[in-house]
């Protein structure tokens, strides 16, 4: 007993979930709270970019939650085609709307940081294009789930799909660098670098990306349990039928 | 060439339709089918063909040895009879297709776009298909559709002339093909009951 | 292996067949894009390589659903898996016949077409070597697409969105590719690129189409 695995059973899964998720939700709401509080009404403006530079404590959080929530999809992928637990397969189609929508957050904040920076809200730069890539990714990738009648095949479809895609993703990154230098700034975060963000900037980022992991965490929960609710629902009636 | 079926149970969209399985077919017999529509012989048909996994149980028999005919014949319909025919033969490494060709009376046909033909002729060239696979066990899911009555007896020949010859047949199929050589198999009985989520099993709320 | 590429060609070259509908629609392209963006001679020789590659793309994208949805629907594909054929092989030779009735055309018509554009004189080579490296890629990747919605009914547009961001970069590096040929730069990256993407694909991708064929078969 004890094992990870226990919690791929459906049953065990619901009733965690249960336990967990208004525990994680508070810690979200609170995170959320401070962290965007604090990074809009109590940081001084930067002094080239002024009181634009705050969407940071949105763009950055979802930026990283964009490329990280495909990540996870892509883990559950390989833990469904391996070990085939449902509730893996289904924590990957739980997360891809939740993905998507950090995509499109990524992008139109940054949209709104590029206007009055860059003087456009649109450039084909590297980091811009691959995020828009990533949103095309996520878009086929929920397409497919839709498309598709039986859950175990689409669960295997998708799953093969989102191992190729990721394959192709970083593919895509290369190509994109390659055809384009860009205007994007470096990473603002990173640990072995020198010149980072100031430290007045850099604690409510840190609180606001600890809420968007805790969101996302909380969110994947959420759906996770109604697609298993979903499939019980559905087995039931398939056997209601059967007679 | 045996092939044997043991404690099999089928799914379709993931639910159980037929378990507890057995049987065996030996060389030289044929094994008729039988059942209600929709209880699951086409699916077991699939599984046995090795189309689907089973979800339990075991289908042995050794590799490359079954040819399974379904409903849609897989006839292009911009080749002539011999092309197709040609075509199958090539892809499992046989020579010759005239003895199909007369087995099935598609001699006068043998030229036409396999798009021109009636339905009836269309099973027929499907048929001498399984004569070009060289393959000893016929795994057939209703073979007799749109056949008239002269091409049914057609059929139950090669049946039986693939009978005598060594190979048996697993066919599904609601006519009596007069084959002195053929067991029935009812797989009613073998409808799957309504499972009761078993406590510790890993995905129990979805069987 | 080589009787499935025969009957693959046969078909494609018979009535109803579709080959040539590529390279009608390749033409399409390239005479309604100066339509679109005026006659100008030095912004269409400017742009020539990257709209020759869109259209080639385009037009490969048309014809992808043809590859095995017509194998499905007549029953040929559950014959094929049960038959001695491995199916990784089986999609290779779908990927192959696809190439040889699309992309090859493409490629060679291409030069007639980049004539149209005026492409610079230098380019043509390029142009077309390459569209020769890259368009097996497109056919590879294609045959992933269409085995993943080969059960679809009307799966066309689904195909289409998943094949399109799968695409990007051989549309990167051979479009920069042919540019760079075109203005006289350094083309060494961009060809090894390409062509480390067409030989990737080539080798890994059939098994990756062969499983998801399997799932679909099921």
């Amino acid at each position: 007993m004890g094992s990870i695995w226990e919690y791929a059973n459906p049953v065990k899964f619901s009733r965690t979930a249960g336990v967990v998720l208004p525990w994680v939700s508070v810690f979200a709401t609170v995170a959320l709270i401070v962290g965007l509080v604090w990074g809009f009404f109590f940081t001084p403006d930067d002094y080239r970019q002024g009181s634009t530079v705050k969407i940071i404590y949105l763009h950055v959080p979802a930026a990283l939650m964009a490329i990280n929530v495909w990540f996870m999809m892509l883990v559950t992928s390989l833990v469904w085609l391996v070990r085939r637990h449902h509730v893996s397969a289904l924590a990957a189609k739980g997360a891809a709307p939740v993905g998507i929508v950090m995509t499109l957050i990524a992008l139109v904040t940054g949209a709104i940081w590029g206007q009055p920076m860059w003087g456009t809200w649109w450039a084909w730069d590297p980091r811009l294009t691959s995020f828009l890539i990533l949103f095309l990714f996520y878009l086929g990738y929920m397409a497919l789930w839709e498309a598709i009648d039986n859950p175990d095949t689409a669960a295997d479809l998708t799953a093969v799909l989102c191992i190729v895609g990721s394959v192709f993703a970083v593919l895509s990154r290369y190509a994109v660098n390659f055809w384009n230098q860009g205007l994007h700034q470096g990473a603002s975060l990173s640990l072995d670098k020198e010149e980072n963000v100031a430290d007045v900037f850099s604690t409510p980022l840190y609180v606001c990306i600890a809420g968007f992991v805790l969101l996302f965490i909380a969110l994947v929960f959420l759906r996770t349990r109604t697609e298993i609710h979903k499939r019980r629902a559905k087995a039931l009636l398939a056997r209601e039928r059967l007679g | 060439m045996i092939l044997s079926v043991q404690d099999l149970t089928i799914t379709r969209g993931g639910i159980p339709v037929l378990e507890g399985l057995n049987f065996a077919l030996e060389p030289g017999r044929a094994l008729v089918l039988r059942g209600p529509n929709g209880v699951g012989k086409t699916t077991l048909l699939r599984t046995v063909a090795g189309l689907q996994p089973p979800l339990e149980g075991r289908v042995d028999c050794p590799p490359e040895t079954i040819a399974y005919a379904a409903h849609s014949d897989g006839l292009k319909a911009m080749l002539s009879v011999t092309e197709n025919l040609r075509f199958w033969a090539d892809v499992f490494g046989q020579k010759d297709i005239s003895a199909a060709i007369s087995a099935f009376d598609l001699e006068a046909l043998a030229d036409r776009m396999a798009g021109t033909l009636s339905a009836g002729q269309k099973r027929r060239l499907g048929l001498a298909r399984l004569l070009v696979t060289g393959r000893p066990i016929w795994v057939l899911d209703e073979p007799t559709v749109s056949l008239d009555t002269a091409s049914v007896q057609m059929f139950a020949e090669a049946v039986r002339a693939h009978l005598k010859g060594g190979g048996s047949a697993l066919i599904a199929t609601h006519i009596d093909l007069g084959l002195e050589e053929a067991d029935v198999f009812d797989v009613g009985p073998f409808r799957a009951k309504p499972r009761a989520a078993q406590a510790g099993a890993f995905d129990e709320g979805f069987l | 292996m080589i009787s499935l590429l025969i009957r693959d060609l046969k078909l494609a070259f018979r009535a109803g067949g579709g080959f040539g509908l590529g390279l009608a629609f390749f033409l399409i392209v390239t005479v309604l894009v100066p339509f679109g963006v005026g006659p100008n001679s030095v912004l269409l020789s400017k742009i020539a390589p990257g709209i020759l590659w869109l259209g080639a793309l385009l037009a490969c994208l048309l014809s992808l659903d043809r590859i095995l949805a017509l194998d499905w629907e007549d029953g040929s594909l559950d014959l094929l898996a049960t038959s001695p054929l491995p199916l990784e092989g089986v999609v290779t030779i779908k990927s192959l016949a696809h190439w040889l009735t699309t992309g090859l055309p493409l490629t060679l018509a291409a030069p007639l077409f980049g004539l149209l554009l005026s492409l610079p004189e230098g380019g043509y080579l390029w142009l077309v070597l390459s569209l020769m490296v890259g368009t097996p890629a497109l056919s590879v990747i294609g045959t992933f697409g269409a085995a993943l919605t080969v059960g679809i009914k009307r799966g066309g547009l689904l195909l289409s969105l998943l094949v399109l961001p799968l695409y990007v970069p051989t549309l990167i590096f051979g479009a920069e590719l042919a540019r760079r040929g075109a203005e006289g730069l350094a083309t060494t990256t961009p060809l090894l690129m390409l062509a480390g993407i067409t030989f990737g694909v080539i080798a890994l991708l059939p098994f990756a189409s062969a499983l998801v064929l399997r799932v679909n078969l099921r």
